[in-house]
């Protein structure tokens, strides 16, 4: 049984994470305490459900699940559909959280006040390269998330290829900052597990608004990275604020436009590189996006367009697994995106399938037909293209409607605006098309919003 | 958007607390394309979830527009967040408390 270390950095003094509330650095023999502390705690359930949304507590539940045999489950969203359909995937399941006010409909495990320096002995743990230690969901075209296993290799390998091209150096004290949750593939990778591979810092974080990321930059050393999405990006230009200095910015979630990666490079006075992934396949390519558009491939990982379906394959992805965006000049080493296939949408960053929503949509009680429809992104536009809705269910108001479809989607996908109409636009054959839909939202006088 | 009311003072800082209710919510609805009305967003509404629907990103929007506006910049540490948006009456009194413009 081959194994690798749990992280990479060397010697129990070495920092593995900043606390930024009270700027102390946390070692890694105080961190694998912590992890020992966690590991006695757990319950007997083999799947663990980590909300801690400090990110510091977030990494020590991960390591201690992983330590411990358990595995991680990082649902898209925690939706109380979504978390009775984790239940039924995982009847063993329990919830770590470091909120007081968790009301999340699972066992829960409260995260442990920290405890003072033990003085066990030191050892990092071995994980065996076959281990499954986490199992990441996308919300899959019936309704059902779709369980995506990761191994501890496939995880090493991925995160370690990117390291290496994005030029992130071995023990060199770097911290990394994230405006982005760890519960999703991006987080995940870039915001923890690439600190733990790489020997370097993550900090405990997820500043908000401009001026918290500015305070969060400055209350850690440098080097320093920053993680973060188009929107973080955009909102902490428009700022004006005098931004710390930052030695690298990376992000992903949904595509940059040339000229907010140019700004970000300039204000920054820092490269940019944009990661490209996918939950089921984690992060496969990069680009330095103010320089050019073409994604290049990490090393061994080859796309394969076959049936007008594009796969990627190789590397740490080790079964042919299909991609959800549209490619164009595939070659080798890089290709170009050409948007996304059309039942998938991405909004800020969140995918759903777009047939997933109608499903929904069409469950709810009292909805006798209803369709969701995504208007084309403008890219003059400033702020974030929403979803819209057209129903028929005449004994609903939208209030009523709202709050049902809020216990099934995140709240980036709820309809705005959300039209109540005696007719759903459907041909003879009842087929609804993206143009009747187009028309419909684009005619003032159609339909009206129930209030 | 007529608004006759003739004001002898028109300094923005001394804007009556109603004044900069409705100024808000005409900078959220402008800025985030709501469906309602600036004058339908009642004080004491919730803005989240069940009462205007604003997730994080619409938050992120309006901090952002409110920070230009009124020469703030808010914060999520010290203070709730949650608190802040949980209605236009406290995000107004969270702006008239830290405005500089």
């Amino acid at each position: 049984m081959t194994t690798l270390p749990l992280v990479s950095h060397l010697t129990p003094d070495s920092i593995i994470a900043w606390r930024n509330r009270d700027g102390d650095a946390v070692t890694l023999h105080q961190f694998l305490a912590d992890v020992n502390q966690l590991v006695s705690l757990f319950p007997a359930g083999s799947h663990m459900l980590n909300m801690c949304s400090d990110r510091y507590h977030f990494s020590v539940g991960l390591a201690a699940a992983i330590v411990a045999n358990k595995v991680s489950l990082l649902p898209s969203t925690h939706t109380p559909e979504v978390i009775r359909q984790i239940k039924a995937f995982a009847p063993d399941v329990f919830c770590l959280t470091d909120n007081e006010n968790c009301n999340v409909d699972l066992p829960q495990l409260a995260f442990p006040l920290a405890q003072k320096n033990d003085t066990s002995l030191f050892a990092i743990p071995q994980i065996n390269r076959e281990q499954c230690v986490a199992i990441v969901f996308t919300s899959g075209s019936t309704g059902h998330p779709k369980p995506h296993p990761k191994t501890w290799a496939a995880l090493v390998s991925s995160i370690q290829a990117q390291a290496l091209r994005i030029g992130l150096q071995h023990h060199a004290g770097t911290t990394l900052i994230s405006t982005v949750p760890p519960q999703h593939m991006y987080g995940l990778e870039s915001s923890v597990l690439i600190a733990w591979f790489t020997g370097n810092a993550l900090c405990d974080a997820q500043p908000f608004y401009p001026a918290d990321v500015c305070q969060t930059l400055s209350a850690v050393p440098s080097p320093r990275v920053l993680v973060s999405s188009p929107v973080h990006l955009r909102t902490l230009l428009d700022a004006d604020l005098i931004i710390p200095k930052v030695d690298q910015i990376l992000s992903a979630t949904a595509p940059l436009t040339i000229e907010l990666a140019q700004k970000v490079e300039s204000h920054c006075d820092a490269p940019l590189f944009e990661i490209y992934g996918s939950t089921e396949t984690g992060l496969i390519a990069t680009r330095r996006s103010s320089q050019t558009d073409k994604w290049q491939l990490l090393p061994e990982i080859h796309l394969i367009a076959k049936d007008e379906k594009v796969y990627a394959m190789g590397g740490h992805i080790n079964t042919l697994t299909i991609m959800n965006d549209v490619f164009d000049a595939i070659t080798k080493t890089d290709f170009l995106l050409r948007g996304r296939v059309d039942d998938m949408i991405n909004i800020a960053g969140r995918r759903h399938s777009l047939a997933s929503l109608n499903h929904i949509l069409n469950s709810i009680p009292g909805v006798i037909d209803g369709a969701f429809y995504m208007p084309d992104e403008n890219d003059n536009s400033s702020t974030t293209t929403r979803l819209s809705a057209c129903v028929v269910a005449p004994e609903l108001n939208a209030t009523q409607l709202l709050s049902m479809l809020r216990d099934f989607i995140a709240p980036v996908f709820l309809p705005r605006p959300l039209l109540f109409i005696d007719k759903l636009p459907r041909n003879e054959t009842g087929k609804l098309s993206r143009a009747s839909l187009h028309d419909l939202f684009h005619s003032p006088h159609l339909g009206k919003s129930n209030e | 958007m007529h608004n006759d009311q003739k004001t002898t003072d028109t300094t923005s800082s001394s804007t009556s607390t109603e004044e900069l209710q409705r100024e808000v919510a005409e900078l959220m609805v402008e800025c985030l394309n709501l469906e309602v009305a600036a004058d339908q967003i009642l004080a004491d509404d919730p803005l989240y979830e069940d009462g205007l629907g604003l997730d994080s990103i619409d938050v992120l929007e309006v901090a952002l527009v409110v920070s230009k506006r009124y020469g703030l910049q808010l914060r999520d540490d010290n203070v709730d967040n949650q608190h802040i948006f949980s209605s236009l009456r406290n995000l107004s009194d969270y702006i008239a408390s830290k405005r500089t413009l």
